[in-house]
């Protein structure tokens, strides 16, 4: 008994410094920035030694959702949602494509794996402006054609202008009741299966009741903003997407190998005794078996997609509305504009999406090894 | 024993008269960090400048502390995170004008120069609208060691001639050869990226505010969203209509070269394309490439300039001050200026050495209305350059030229104007 309390006093000691040194540089400084982005600190006189800051509550957080000059924050901000979904399907579906390849064990398959993980080893800089150059209007693929005789393709990768899916940042709160009614009822439809009754109450009634009342009376929730401005998908982004898919697949590819090389042979084999297809193996035992794998890929890669900065910043530059992004945009706020206060709340902003994926994430952690 | 005395005694008179004349002659020692951004076509020019700084101090170690990146994108962070920890360098390079005033003397980061202005004598040599443009009340803040021009036209002569028309001295005129640009297929006026897009908007907000109204602007007496300014706005959107759809890709040396190929009639830009296109595309001025005063702007010089100020708690003050002397003086403003591609600042300057462009820039500059850039830095401090930036994002994608003046106003009141 003596002895134990000993051991954990020494663990408790142990472990003191790095508490302490993770309390102050971590949350103390997370804490910091909290309270910067509720002061005024901007504007004339933000670089004194002492600077002036008051407390203004969440006017910087207001200014950013439905001010006049926040544009171009919603835009970066709607932009970052289409990189994380893109890189998201993109990078979890070709490196599993290419693992299962892969897989297959291929001639050279050494070979191949590095080929395919060396991207991951470039830095963003040097592959951005790689694939600045390769998409460039006028040079790169666009000139392909021109080598067997053709005419050069027109396709702008980096500079186009169009965007698809626009909506109007107007209606935002209703375009987000109806996700969230949308997202309930798509839950309940799969809990249908498992328990029919506790679905209808939990997922579907709710998730039916809030879309029916949006689509109703959906007039009478605020507008968000006092005037048209829209948003979409810039079709600029493409290429960054491009670019950064090519960077990351490799990667996911590494992660899924490992996992399928982890499979028993035993199991593929008595799989394959039970008559299942080359697809059905993958289908119904090998993905599903690496849900982990997925769940960690899908974690790691959507909040190097919040942090996206210097592929974009090679790509198109720091100054382009159609290919923006949060990151970019809180560093320009923060050091070229000299606005701190508004630097910090669009740092903020970021962190507590990256926590909406990455919280859910610990909580099921938590649990499962509180089951066992 | 009575030999070596003497001799100890000769040696220490020898020192004794020796020593005094050594220190006038180099009595300064240590280090000196010049902080800039000048670095590639823009560092033989500078190192011209840290050359004569040695003649005269020997004993000095000049530390050169370049950081890379044009118009000081990433030297304006490192500097700021360095002032911040309370590092400063000994003198440091920055955008005369607001960028200075309206983030470093606002903060009281700087000495006031108005002594050093007197003693050397250049409250006399500089001109008195642009000393107005780098003091405020409290004194005068930077040495500037070049003058740009921003509001310039740039076209080839031949290729005018070919297509029949003539460099357009309005904006109407402008529009008119557009449409016969636009039938021969050529586009009529290039652009690049994001910066170049403020950098047109400044000579086109000048045509249509004219001087008075441009300085007023800045002042604060006449709003962004009154009539005025919205006209601007409106006269920007009209001839980003005759711009190239691939701007946003290319950089601003890509939008020259398209107006050299002929694929592109007219570029606005700052003179630093006349050195360009002399020095890198070999062009003579004059007859391989010419130039206007950007529609609408004739007899004003808008104007933008690198200087070097004195940070307080300079770890280095006398080496910096005997710096920025060498940066007023005549010989060192006629060593770096043709070298960099620009005018001297001064108005004794010796124009033998600069070539027929600069020539008839420093003409302009000595005759012309000087008005301040808002681009590069003279005209707002940098909270208002930061969100005109978004602003113009904004307005490149909506173009809607009211809000656009609004957001600008908005923008003016936030950073105190």
């Amino acid at each position: 008994m003596r002895e134990a309390s000993l051991d954990r006093l020494k663990a408790f000691l142990t472990l003191l410094p790095s508490m302490i040194l993770v309390g102050v540089f971590v949350y103390g400084f997370i804490g910091n920035t909290i309270w910067t982005s509720m002061t005024d600190w901007g504007g004339s006189g933000a670089l004194a030694l002492e600077p002036e800051k008051n407390f203004i509550g969440l006017a910087n957080y207001v200014d950013l959702f439905t001010g006049f000059l926040g544009g171009g924050f919603r835009q970066d901000l709607v932009n970052a949602v289409y990189y994380s979904v893109m890189l998201l399907v993109g990078a979890v579906g070709l490196g599993m494509f290419i693992a299962i390849l892969l897989d297959q064990k291929p001639k050279g398959e050494d070979l191949l794996r590095t080929i395919f993980l060396y991207p991951m080893s470039l830095s963003f800089i040097v592959s951005g402006t790689i694939w600045r150059w390769l998409l460039a209007p006028q040079g790169g693929v666009n000139v392909l054609p021109t080598y067997v005789g053709l005419e050069p393709l027109t396709f702008s990768w980096l500079s186009s202008q169009a965007s698809i899916l626009v909506f109007n940042w107007q209606d935002i709160l209703r375009i987000l009741l109806y996700l969230v009614s949308f997202v309930l009822i798509l839950i309940g439809l799969f809990a249908m299966r498992k328990d029919t009754g506790k679905a209808m109450k939990r997922w579907l009634v709710p998730g039916i009741v809030i879309g029916a009342c949006v689509w109703l009376f959906g007039s009478l929730i605020p507008d968000a903003y006092m005037m048209e401005e829209e948003h979409g998908f810039n079709m600029a982004t493409l290429g960054i997407i491009m670019a950064t898919i090519w960077q990351y697949s490799g990667y996911t590819m590494a992660l899924y190998l490992a996992g399928f090389n982890g499979i028993s042979q035993d199991l593929r084999d008595a799989a394959m005794l039970d008559g299942a297809s080359e697809v059905g193996y993958y289908r119904y035992i090998a993905i599903p078996m690496l849900k982990p794998i997925t769940i960690s890929a899908v974690i790691i890669l959507s909040h190097i997609s919040l942090k996206m900065f210097d592929l974009v910043f090679a790509m198109t530059g720091p100054d382009n509305a159609e290919t923006g992004h949060p990151a970019l945009n809180m560093y320009l706020t923060t050091f070229r504009a000299n606005d701190f206060a508004q630097g910090a709340a669009i740092a903020i902003v970021l962190f507590l999406v990256a926590a909406m994926f990455i919280v859910p994430y610990l909580v099921s952690q938590y649990r499962q090894r509180g089951r066992r | 024993m009575k030999g070596f005395a003497k001799l100890l005694l000769v040696f220490a008179a020898v020192l004794l008269l020796g020593a005094p004349q050594v220190s006038q002659a180099d009595e300064l020692a240590g280090d000196l960090e010049i902080f800039s951004w000048w670095a590639g076509d823009e560092g033989p020019a500078l190192a011209a400048l840290i050359d004569i700084y040695k003649n005269q101090h020997p004993n000095v170690n000049v530390i050169n502390a370049t950081v890379t990146g044009g118009s000081g994108v990433n030297a304006k962070a490192v500097l700021k995170t360095r002032m911040l920890g309370g590092e400063p360098p000994d003198s440091f390079q920055v955008h005369a004008g607001q960028e200075l005033i309206g983030t470093w003397v606002q903060a009281d980061r700087m000495e006031d120069l108005t002594p050093l202005f007197k003693e050397q004598g250049w409250m006399d040599v500089f001109p008195e609208g642009v000393i107005k443009l780098i003091g405020t009340d409290k004194g005068i803040w930077s040495v500037p060691v070049n003058i740009h021009r921003s509001n310039v036209m740039w076209y080839v002569p031949a290729n005018l001639k070919k297509w029949g028309i003539e460099p357009p001295k309005t904006w109407d005129d402008f529009f008119a050869a557009a449409d016969t640009l636009k039938a021969a297929g050529v586009i009529p006026l290039s652009l690049a990226q994001n910066w170049t897009a403020n950098h047109l908007w400044e000579s086109v907000a000048l045509a249509a505010l004219g001087a008075d109204n441009w300085n007023a602007l800045w002042s604060g007496k006449l709003a962004f969203d009154s009539p005025e300014g919205v006209k601007a706005w409106e006269l920007f959107g009209r001839v980003l209509e005759y711009t190239n759809a691939d701007a946003s890709s290319l950089s601003w040396q890509q939008a020259t070269d398209m107006v050299i190929d002929g694929r592109a009639a007219f570029n606005i830009m700052g003179d630093w394309a006349a050195g360009y296109m002399s020095t890198t595309k070999k062009l003579a001025p004059g007859t391989g490439y010419g130039w206007i005063a950007s529609p609408a702007t004739g007899g004003q010089f808008m104007f933008l300039a690198d200087s070097f100020g004195l940070p307080k708690g300079s770890p280095h003050r006398d080496n910096a001050i005997a710096w920025l002397k060498v940066l007023g003086s005549k010989e060192g403003s006629d060593t770096f200026n043709p070298l960099k591609g620009s005018i001297s600042a001064r108005t004794d300057s010796d124009l033998s050495k600069y070539n027929k462009y600069l020539q008839s820039a420093a003409a302009d500059f000595s005759q012309d209305q000087v008005v301040g850039s808002l681009a590069h830095g003279v005209a707002a401090n940098e909270t208002f350059m930061g969100g005109f930036a978004s602003v113009m994002e904004m307005f490149l994608k909506s173009k809607n030229a009211t809000a656009a003046a609004k957001a600008c106003q908005q923008l003016a009141d936030k950073a105190g104007m």
